[in-house]
This record gives C-alpha cells, sequence and structure tokens, in this order.
C-alpha cells in the first residue's frame, strides 16, 4: 500500500465525517425544539419515583404539566412540603395548602380471625383471587392479603402480615396507587394526622359478620353514641369516621366490643399504632 | 422482481430470523423484552432505522468506498453513517413528529449502537453489493425493512412470553434472566423448524 491509498483513505473519510459533522450541526441548529428549563428544574426535584399517584404518566411528565400550567405545583404527594415550595417558587406562584395523606387498610381480618373460604394456590395476586369467588376469605370485603398493592407502591410501604396488607407509615406518602389497585377496596386515604380508623369495610349484616370474623365490625353503633363530637356514624352496617371532626378522645376504642377501633399516636419521630392486634373476644 | 423480494421477506422474517438463526441484536432482545409495549416500541425503532440505514449505507458504499478503492474500511464507514443518521432522525423528528418521537423514546438513540442495524449493513453490503444499482438499492431497502420485521415479531412475541412468566413461580435459582435465556433458546427452537424450508 502507497503513501497514496493512506492519504485517499484518510482525506475521503475525513472529508465524509466532516460533511455528516456539518450537516449534524446544522440539523441541530434548524431542527432546535426550545424546552423549557424549568421542566428539567422541576423533574429533579422530584422524587423520580414514577408512581403515577398525581395522575400523569410519570414524573418528567407532571413536570412538563406543572410548567405548562395544567398541574398545581403541589400535586405531588412523594415529596416533601419544602420541595413543593420549592417548585411553586420556580413556578413563581404560591402553594395552596395540602392536608397531607397516608394510605390505611380497613381490615382486622388476618388469618387468625376471620374464615377461610378455600385453599388458593394460584398465582400472587389478589385481581386473581378476587375473581375466584370473590377471594379466599369468607368476608367478601376482606383484605385478601396477596400483596397486590405491595406490588403497586414504588415506596414500599406496604407488606402484607397473616394475611393483611399492613401500610408502614414512615415510608407512606399517600400516592393513592394501592387505592385504586385494591381490588376490595379496602384500603383508604386518611388525613396523616388522623388518630382513629374503623379496621373494617365490611358491608354484612351483623349475624353473618359474627359468622366470619371474629374482629369484624357488626353495626352496634356503642361507637356512635358514645362519641364525644359525632364524628363516627354507623352506615350499611359499618361505622366510619369523619376525621374532620374526631378528636382523638379515645372513647370509641373502648366501647368497640370487637376491638376493631384502632389508634395511632403521634410521637416524637412519627405516627406508631399502639395497640399491636385488636384483641379477640370469643362469645360463648 | 417482486417474487424475489417476497422471497427476501420470508427469508428474513421467519427463516433466518435476525435473533433466532443470525444471534444479532441480543441485546435489546433480553434488554427491552419485560412487557410488551415497550418491546414494540423497540421494534418500531429499529424497524425504522434499520429501514434507511440499509438504503444510505448501500448509496454510500456504492458511490464513494467502491468509487475510492476503500471496500476494507466498510465497517467504520458504516458505523459512522449509522450513527449520524440515528443523531438526525431524532433531531428531523423531535422537530416534526413529536407524537413519533416520543413514542419511540430512549430507544431510538439506543439502536446507534445496535449490531442488528450494523450487521444487516454488511450482509446487504455482501449479498447485493454485486447486482446493478437499482437493484441492490431495492434489495437492500427489502432486506433491511423485512429483517427489522423479523426482529420486532421475536421481541413482541418473547415479551407476551415473559410477561406470563412473571406470573409464574420457577425455581429461586431460575427467576429473573436464566429463566428467560431458557425461554428465549426454546423460542430460537421453535423458530429452527423454518431453517427447513428451502428457498431458491
Amino acid at each position: 500500500m502507497g503513501i497514496k491509498e493512506i492519504m485517499l483513505a484518510f482525506v475521503s473519510f475525513a472529508v465524509m465525517g466532516g460533511i455528516l459533522g456539518v450537516i449534524l450541526a446544522f440539523a441541530g441548529k434548524k431542527f432546535a425544539v426550545k424546552t423549557d428549563e424549568r421542566v428539567e428544574e422541576i423533574k429533579n426535584l422530584l422524587p423520580g419515583a414514577n408512581c403515577g399517584g398525581c395522575g400523569y404518566a410519570g414524573c418528567s411528565a407532571l413536570a412538563e404539566a406543572i410548567v405548562k400550567g395544567e398541574a398545581n405545583p403541589n400535586s405531588c404527594t412523594g415529596t416533601d412540603p419544602s420541595v413543593n415550595k420549592k417548585i411553586a417558587s420556580i413556578m413563581g406562584v404560591e402553594l395552596d395548602h395540602r392536608v397531607r395523606m397516608r394510605a390505611q387498610v380497613m381490615c382486622s381480618g388476618t388469618f387468625n380471625h376471620s374464615k377461610i373460604k378455600y385453599k388458593y394456590e394460584g398465582i400472587d395476586d389478589c385481581i386473581a383471587a378476587a375473581r375466584l369467588g370473590g377471594g379466599l376469605k369468607e368476608c367478601p370485603n376482606a383484605c385478601i392479603g396477596l400483596g397486590t398493592c405491595t406490588q403497586y407502591c414504588k415506596f414500599g410501604a406496604i407488606s402484607v402480615k397473616n394475611g393483611v396488607a399492613v401500610v408502614d407509615y414512615h415510608k407512606c406518602v399517600g400516592c393513592g396507587v394501592c387505592v385504586t389497585h385494591c381490588p376490595k377496596s379496602v384500603i383508604h386515604l386518611v388525613p396523616y394526622d388522623s388518630k382513629h380508623w374503623v379496621g373494617c369495610s365490611s358491608k354484612d349484616k351483623g349475624a353473618s359478620v359474627r359468622k366470619y370474623c371474629d374482629v369484624g365490625c357488626f353495626g352496634c353503633s356503642l361507637c356512635q353514641k358514645n362519641c364525644e363530637t359525632g364524628a363516627i356514624t354507623v352506615n350499611s352496617n359499618v361505622a366510619s369516621i369523619d376525621y374532620e371532626k374526631c378528636n382523638g378522645c379515645d372513647k370509641c376504642v373502648d366501647v368497640c366490643p370487637r376491638h376493631i377501633i384502632w389508634s395511632a399516636n403521634k410521637q416524637k419521630n412519627g405516627l406508631f399504632i399502639t395497640r399491636e392486634k385488636p384483641q379477640i373476644i370469643k362469645e360463648q | 422482481m417482486l417474487k424475489d423480494i417476497l422471497l427476501i421477506m420470508l427469508s428474513c422474517v421467519l427463516i433466518e430470523n435476525f435473533i433466532f438463526s443470525r444471534f444479532l441484536g441480543c441485546c435489546p432482545f433480553l434488554g427491552v423484552s419485560e412487557k410488551p409495549d415497550t418491546a414494540l416500541g423497540m421494534g418500531c425503532a429499529v424497524i425504522f432505522v434499520m429501514t434507511l440505514a440499509s438504503a444510505v449505507c448501500n448509496i454510500v458504499y456504492r458511490f464513494v468506498l467502491v468509487a475510492f478503492n476503500l471496500e476494507y474500511l466498510y465497517n467504520i464507514a458504516f458505523i459512522l453513517i449509522i450513527a449520524a443518521l440515528v443523531q438526525f432522525i431524532e433531531m428531523f423528528l423531535k422537530k416534526f413528529v413529536p407524537s413519533l418521537y416520543s413514542a419511540l423514546g430512549i430507544y431510538l438513540p439506543l439502536i446507534t449502537t445496535n449490531c442488528a442495524v450494523l450487521g444487516a449493513v454488511i450482509i446487504n453490503m455482501q449479498k447485493y453489493a454485486s447486482l446493478p444499482f437499482g437493484k441492490s438499492l431495492i434489495y437492500s431497502v427489502a432486506f433491511g425493512f423485512f429483517s427489522a420485521v423479523g426482529f420486532t415479531l421475536a421481541i413482541v412475541i418473547f415479551a407476551g412470553v415473559r410477561a406470563r412468566i412473571a406470573y409464574s413461580e420457577p425455581p429461586k435459582c431460575f427467576k429473573g434472566v436464566p429463566i428467560a435465556l431458557v425461554t428465549a433458546g426454546l423460542i430460537a427452537m421453535a423458530f429452527s423448524g423454518f431453517s427447513g424450508m428451502q428457498i431458491g
């Protein structure tokens, strides 16, 4: 190979590379799409878990929506309030007040307390189990306990303990993804600081609840009668709490014959459940 | 001519499938086949780039490399052209067809360094470079397009199987990629059934 061939190869590749480079540089200028820097800034502030709790496809989609003005800077439930303030200041708007929420599983029927209808040997998925006769527990409104919510939780806040899902309050950000995926709708969003909740979602009459669950609400209305502020009402055979009215006086907890009104106490380093499991009273 | 293109189609999609018989493009085949949706996105991006790259590289090979006796530098030339082409397409789509750009998403730049694209271009060169220009261009484009269709078929089938496997419970040591590799082997065996077909 002579010097001529080497020079030819060198020159032709240099020219080809040069032409391509010029084309690309030209195209980069010509086809430049203006992107708002704020999108990138806000995207970096968001948690990046892409949980979809805000209703957008992911964090970057939310960032774009915030910049466009479609979404509230407050839309992300997964961030600290201080971060939301930063986002609002990037957008130059004031922040609305947002109540921090947490997910709460409204069922206490662990395998020790509730009757099992059949032995389930399918895929580990509540939605599949719910299609098979409404789940493996006798109670038609019980937590199925196969952990579909744990799969969807992007923050690892839910675990299944003895057949009932339990939310870790330290990790839960209240995005509400578990709420939409639970086939039995036993997960609800409650204000983060709310103290009491009713650990049952059963809509059945008291007599049938007694048959299949040791810890099911049978709508005796004792809590409703004893509540000072009128926060508890019994509708369709199950007690429910109005969290705005509840003052956390613990009276309902004491009077409930099934011991399924739970309480969480706010302490220095977070929220804790004060009573581990409901006490069972076996009826003679 | 039409018959030849039909034969190219059959041989590229089924008999000499890029993944199952040529073993090109195995990286995205395993990497982006977790969900059928993303697999289809990747497949579309490959179809798009491979068809264009086949055409452009065919022209460059004939009018630059052959003209200057530089055939031995085809590897470098093709890599250069494919990379520049993908960049250019990305900018073009972002400006004029934003919906397609967001549908292809991250897969478009990923293909820049995909061996399947380079492989298709090189096989084109070896097979069709000796033909007259018009014919060679048409055959190359058909080969690139249908090879990418075969790639898409393989990756979408595999993603469908993997979506089902996600719900099964294999032994612990097989969980994740190992069971996916075993599945890929089984699908490849199914495709090898086509290799008995003799095409002209």
